[in-house]
């Protein structure tokens, strides 16, 4: 059995090092009544990059994952896209724009087939509506959803859910959703793609499979990665840069091998005064 | 596949993602659903009036059925006032034929359209509403429209009721059961399949996907607002089409038939059905219809072992359709169509089952 991937820090980001950001985030406070979630958080995501959020848990990685997808609307600050404001946009508004995201806790359409399911996820790019639809042989939605099945088919190999495809949602086992999830944000076509943590709940194998389909959509499919993740040694395997999240405020920014030696991170992580023996036993890059 | 008349079948292989994607999966249900209609077509030909009035029930309560299977089997919204909408396409329809002299046949359709745009206004809240409330804002609009239904004269004939032409094509009149039950067969024929390839292609999926996950529908590029509005646009407009098919048979409209008791029968339909099946709409609609008929029918046969049972059948018919829902919700929340699945399942390897 072989191990994570051993990319690495190393690895370069495909795009130019000095391209424009894709995701442009601008000092977004998100607070609920005298709670703040998030306190002036500033970061930006190039080009395909693959990006990982880290931190403690409540540390505000899925609120501001949230702020990203549309989810929340921030109560300050500005996140721009492809250099357009979204922050006033609805989750479905900003889908079209070509952000697409999966979930930390499944939110797959349970009584649909894994088909239906990923075909959704083709929901913005098909024209057909409800009169086509209904008429479906007359009008073209037939020719429509053939020819959109096939790219829907394309992802299920990469993702190999093939012998799946045909059951229900609801009905499969918790790994084989998550990545059923994995396939309706990729039907999608989207630019920039979030994953809340991916990898939650799975084993070694299924980890390591999950760790290849992300590095695979990076470097084949080109799309860029926002991803947040407890699994340290898949963050710093896979990641080209990480943000780190405490309290609702960034800590620290920057390549793996720089967030590993952070005295903020390791105080965040394991309390003052400890030695960072626990994350680099974790399969950390030597 | 190497197939051929002599090889004996070992399954079923499609090569192609058009025959993958079809309404009736294998060959056999294909010529299942043929045979039913070629059947269905010999009925006026050797059943009498009284059974073809049945049909014709099954068949225009059934088009109104399949709409509020999408609004609440598909989409997952209450609705407690589809007998309202049933009642506007049959008094539209009338209106329209009456008042503008359009041909029924154009005004059927139209009808529909109309009521869809009074069901999507309704449907307006939907958009906010979910659960218990939306179920209190659909029942207002059923009593909103009863109402109206008394009131607009100009429109319904007020408490007197409404005349509908019967449906006529090319001068040839469909005005008895024979000649009106194809007009019903027709129509639940193409509005059956306009259904069903509805929710196999965009906006049917989206229709499940705000049923079953409305966040992450949202985040699939749905417009929320907009598809639960469009459902109830959609559950409508077959309310509308299934009632104005019913004025147009009886030759009568009258406000009495579109209480919240036909509402919640609707309601049973489905259930009894399947929620979210468009064939489960059509069995549940069969069954609903049918079962006040076989009680009568055993009232008749027992009246003479059992005293009092024939002065009683007209609570028994009431009870029965109560008891039928509560045993369904019970045994087979998913309907009939669930339970014909699984008989199909159970025969796909009969003999051998495991």
């Amino acid at each position: 059995m072989s191990a994570l991937p051993q990319v690495s820090a190393a690895r370069p980001v495909a795009s130019a090092v000095a391209a424009a950001p894709l995701l442009a985030v601008d000092a977004i406070s998100l607070t609920f009544g005298g709670i703040k979630a998030l306190t002036e958080v500033s970061f930006e995501v190039r080009p395909q990059e693959v990006f990982s959020i880290i931190g403690p848990n409540g540390a505000g990685k899925t609120s501001l994952l949230n702020c990203v997808s549309g989810r929340y609307r921030p109560s300050r600050g500005r996140i721009a896209f492809k250099g357009t404001d979204v922050t006033a946009l609805r989750p479905n508004e900003r889908c079209h724009l070509g952000i697409g995201r999966t979930f930390q806790n499944l939110a797959l359409f349970n009584h649909m087939t894994v088909l239906d399911n990923i075909m959704v996820g083709r929901h913005h790019l098909l024209k057909n509506n409800f009169f086509t639809g209904a008429l479906y042989w007359i009008g073209g939605a037939q020719r429509e959803e053939l020819e959109h099945r096939r790219a829907v088919e394309e992802i299920i190999d990469f993702l190999e859910i093939t012998h799946i495809r045909k059951a229900i949602a609801g009905t499969l086992s918790y790994g084989l959703r998550k990545r059923v999830e994995l396939a309706r944000a990729i039907a999608l076509k989207p630019d920039l793609i979030l994953l809340d943590e991916p990898m939650a709940g799975m084993n070694l194998e299924e980890k390591e499979d999950m760790a290849r389909y992300i590095l695979d959509l990076n470097e084949e499919w080109g799309m860029t990665v926002i991803m947040i993740e407890h699994d340290m040694g898949v963050v710093m395997d896979v990641s080209h840069r990480i943000m780190v999240l405490d309290f609702g405020r960034k800590i620290a920014e920057g390549a793996p091998e720089a967030i590993i030696e952070n005295p903020h991170v390791k105080t965040a992580y394991l309390g003052a005064d400890v030695e960072m023996s626990v994350v680099a036993d974790a399969g950390g890059p030597a | 596949m190497s197939g051929g008349h002599t090889t004996m079948r070992c399954g079923e292989f499609r090569t192609s993602y058009r025959a993958d994607t079809t309404i009736f999966p294998t060959p056999m249900s294909r010529r299942v659903a043929l045979g039913a209609v070629v059947l269905a077509a010999s009925f006026p030909l050797w059943l009498n009036a009284y059974y073809l009035n049945l049909l014709i029930q099954i068949g225009y309560y059934g088009i109104a059925a399949l709409g509020l299977n999408i609004l609440v089997g598909f989409t997952g919204q209450i609705s407690l006032g589809h007998a309202a909408f049933f009642g506007f396409g049959a008094f539209c329809s009338a209106w329209l034929n009456n008042r503008f002299g359009l041909p029924v046949v154009l005004a059927v359709p139209l009808a529909g359209l109309l009521t869809t745009a009074v069901g999507m206004f309704v449907g307006i809240p939907a958009g906010r509403l979910k659960g218990l409330y939306l179920a209190i804002a659909t029942l207002a609009s059923q009593f909103i429209l009863e109402d109206f239904f008394a009131r607009a004269e100009w429109f319904t004939g007020g408490s007197a009721g409404a005349l509908a032409q019967p449906f006529t094509l090319f001068g040839f009149a469909f005005n008895n059961d024979q000649r009106f039950f194809y007009v019903v067969l027709v129509a639940v024929i193409v509005m059956y399949l306009a259904g069903a390839n509805l929710l196999r292609s965009r906006d049917g999926r989206a229709y499940v996907a705000v049923r079953d996950h409305y966040l992450s529908a949202e985040i699939m590029g749905i417009n929320l607002t907009k598809y639960r509005i469009l459902a109830f646009g959609s559950a409508s407009f077959y309310a509308g089409v299934g009632g104005a098919l019913y004025g147009h048979y009886l030759g009568f409209v009258s406000a009495e038939g579109f209480t919240i008791l036909l509402s919640i029968q609707f309601l049973g339909m489905i259930i009894i059905g399947g929620l979210g099946s468009v064939m489960g709409s059509l069995l549940g609609t069969a069954f609903m219809v049918l079962l006040p008929e076989v009680m009568e029918a055993s009232a008749q046969g027992l009246g003479g072992v059992i005293p009092g049972l024939k002065d009683s059948v007209a609570y028994l018919k009431q009870m029965a359709i109560g008891l039928a829902i509560i045993l369904f919700l019970i045994f087979e929340p998913q309907g009939l169509a669930h339970r014909w699945k699984l008989t199909k399942a159970y025969w796909k390897l009969y003999p051998f089952s495991y």
